[in-house]
């Protein structure tokens, strides 16, 4: 679309709109939020930039074929779930490992890696929608 | 606690994403395919040690004890379903590197067979009703994207009927879902039938009990919901069809087995007469469907709905025989009934046709292949001494057992008639004269050597095997049935394992 007021609008927002999703993303591990609702936004940046701009510019924004971040976020959904059968646990069971660092601690986890999983799912597969309808 | 009862979930599930992720590589993705139906099937034998070591095997996922997380539960009946699963899983893994064109290659066949095979794994190891409900659904989406790739107006014709009746009857067991939530407040299978007893309402039992027939009768294509599969099912390519006509109505009939005999065991004189009536006519009414029809996959079509009438007339039968008869059935037809799709397409190959007007002189020029329809029609037929003789031998024997004397009559009159609809292949297909049109490599063609007929050749060996091997050495399978069944009559020993000790 020829619009110079969405034109800028994308550049400015689309930065935002990502940094937001990734907020949602990190917020879901404790609070309202997680992979799918961050996942819907971070869908829309791109959803945005593809209305202003094209899906062929967005192809290259985007970098990776979003069929690809389906693919790779199946797989990592399916990792999460293998992980703890290593130590002997049931397919799916939560593993946390808590780092210290002084003040502050970081709380990594295998339903982190699901969420990343879900995140990329959503965002692949709703890029892959929205390309296809505009290539239509 | 056992582990692996994941895997047959999990390494379709890992197949399909690398199917995915190398999209753009034929090789890659056949590669896949093959590797990943092969570990399904390591996975499966070594489930099945453990399952005959120690009994029913027990996972609680992601370690939330039942009846609160989702169980997955492996007894002798999941168990054979799996393991006939994973055996054609990889038979058609190898049929469809010749069958499947490039084009559906490219536009995700692979990724969607595989999740298809663990859609119809996960409903065989779930012990979950709601779980059981999302599986269905996971089968039935890849399910109705593998009807319609292609995009031909037959195939969208067949997989709009296929979606929407589907649809409805996931609704259905939505609903029956609810209300047996609202009536017990579980949802686990086991949790459920220690539940179900006490509810004091039978009458809303016995309402749910049909709802729950209705849905999985619609998937399973009983009389009278069934006229959704020959509508569909000769519509995509034959590697597709094979493992629909083969599997996909077989989980609607496990389901069945499932739930009448673990849940809604209440009323039986009620619930089981309708089932026997439903088993009977499915089975007249799809054999002469098939009498009918003069197309070679249609033929075949119709004749799924004819067996799957047999299954659900053992079950029917409430006894021990009936449902081994039952279950030996289900395991016997995927095997013959997949394998005539196969042999279907070869002909097609051969011919360029599925119209048996337009075929003949098969059993001249290829009587290799006419050998090995005619074993899997014969098995189909109930001939001694293949698969499909002890199945009928069983289910004839629990009919007279119990003095159902008609049905059991109309069973053995069903099973001359399918003779005849196998009779018609034979005649016009493969003993009829060379039609005149045909295409050039007609003849010319070897079904081993250049060409690639030999790939397709590969699975019909494989299953045309197993078929003679079960027919000739029934014992060990039978016995493995009878497991199943009695595990199956005596939900207590199911119970115990999902929940611990009483």
């Amino acid at each position: 679309m020829k619009s110079l007021i969405l034109h800028t609008a994308t550049r400015l927002m689309i930065g935002i709109m990502i940094l937001f999703s990734l907020f949602l993303f990190f917020r879901g591990h404790d609070e309202p939020g997680g992979g799918f609702i961050g996942g819907l936004v971070g869908a829309g940046a791109f959803t945005l930039y593809a209305i202003a701009f094209g899906t062929e510019a967005t192809r290259k924004v985007l970098r990776v074929n979003p069929i690809t971040l389906i693919s790779i976020g199946l797989l990592s959904l399916v990792v999460s779930g293998l992980i703890p059968m290593f130590v002997a646990e049931p397919f799916l069971t939560g593993k946390w490992l808590f780092i210290e660092w002084g003040a502050v601690d970081t709380k990594l986890s295998t339903p982190l890696i699901f969420d990343i999983g879900v995140y990329l799912c959503v965002v692949g597969f709703i890029v892959t929608v929205i390309f296809s309808l505009e290539e239509e | 606690m056992n582990g692996m009862l994941v895997l047959p979930i999990a390494i379709p599930l890992i197949t399909a994403t690398l199917a995915l992720l190398f999209r753009k590589s034929s090789y890659l993705q056949r590669l896949f395919g093959l590797l990943g139906m092969g570990a399904l099937l390591v996975s499966v034998i070594l489930i099945f040690r453990d399952v005959q070591a120690d009994g029913i095997q027990v996972l609680q996922l992601g370690n939330w004890a039942a009846p609160f997380g989702i169980t997955l539960v492996v007894d002798m009946l999941a168990m054979l379903m799996i393991g006939i699963t994973a055996i054609m899983g990889v038979v058609i893994a190898i049929y469809s590197i010749y069958d499947i064109d490039r084009e559906r290659e490219q536009f995700g066949y692979y990724p969607l067979l595989h999740i298809l095979v663990m859609g119809v794994n996960g409903s065989f190891l779930t012990g979950d009703i709601f779980n059981l409900y999302v599986w269905f659904e996971v089968m039935l989406i890849a399910s109705f994207i593998l009807l319609a790739l292609g995009n031909s107006k037959n195939q969208l014709q067949g997989a709009l009927k296929y979606v929407f009746i589907n649809l409805f009857s996931s609704l259905v067991f939505l609903f029956g879902v609810a209300m047996l939530y609202g009536m017990t407040g579980t949802l686990n299978m086991a949790d459920l039938a220690v539940r179900l007893p006490e509810v004091e309402n039978t009458g809303l039992v016995t309402t749910v009990a049909m709802i729950f027939m209705v849905s999985f009768g619609i998937k399973a294509a009983v009389f009278p919901l069934f006229f959704w599969l020959p509508a569909s099912y000769h519509t995509p390519p034959v590697a597709i069809s094979a493992i629909f006509g083969g599997l996909l109505t077989k989980v609607g009939v496990y389901a069945l087995i499932r739930v009448f005999t673990l849940l809604f065991t209440h009323d039986t004189g009620y619930t089981h007469t309708i089932l026997l009536w439903v088993g009977g006519f499915t089975m007249v009414i799809g054999v002469l469907g098939a009498a009918s029809h003069v197309e070679f996959r249609k033929i075949l079509s119709f004749h799924i709905v004819s067996q799957i009438g047999y299954m659900i007339m053992g079950l029917a039968f409430n006894t021990a025989m009936g449902i081994m008869g039952a279950i030996f059935y289900v395991l016997h037809n995927i095997l013959a009934k997949s394998n005539l799709f196969l042999i279907s397409g070869i002909a097609q190959r051969l011919l360029g046709t599925f119209e048996l007007k337009k075929m003949g002189g098969l059993y001249k020029h290829y009587p290799f292949l006419a050998v090995m329809f005619l074993i899997s029609a014969f098995a189909l037929a109930g001939f001694p001494p293949l698969s499909g003789f002890w199945a009928k031998l069983s289910l004839v024997k629990a009919g007279l057992s119990i003095e159902l004397y008609v049905i059991t009559g109309v069973a053995i009159l069903v099973g001359l008639l399918t003779l005849f609809s196998m009779t018609k292949i034979w005649l016009s297909a493969f003993w009829g004269a060379v039609p005149e049109e045909v295409p050039d490599h007609f003849g010319k063609q070897p079904l081993f050597g250049a060409g690639g007929l030999h790939i397709l050749m590969i699975p019909v060996m494989i299953i045309a095997g197993l078929i003679i091997l079960v027919g000739l050495n029934a014992q060990p399978l039978l016995e493995l049935c009878m497991t199943a069944a009695e595990q199956l009559l005596n939900p207590s020993v199911y119970i115990e394992a999902v929940l611990g000790p009483q």
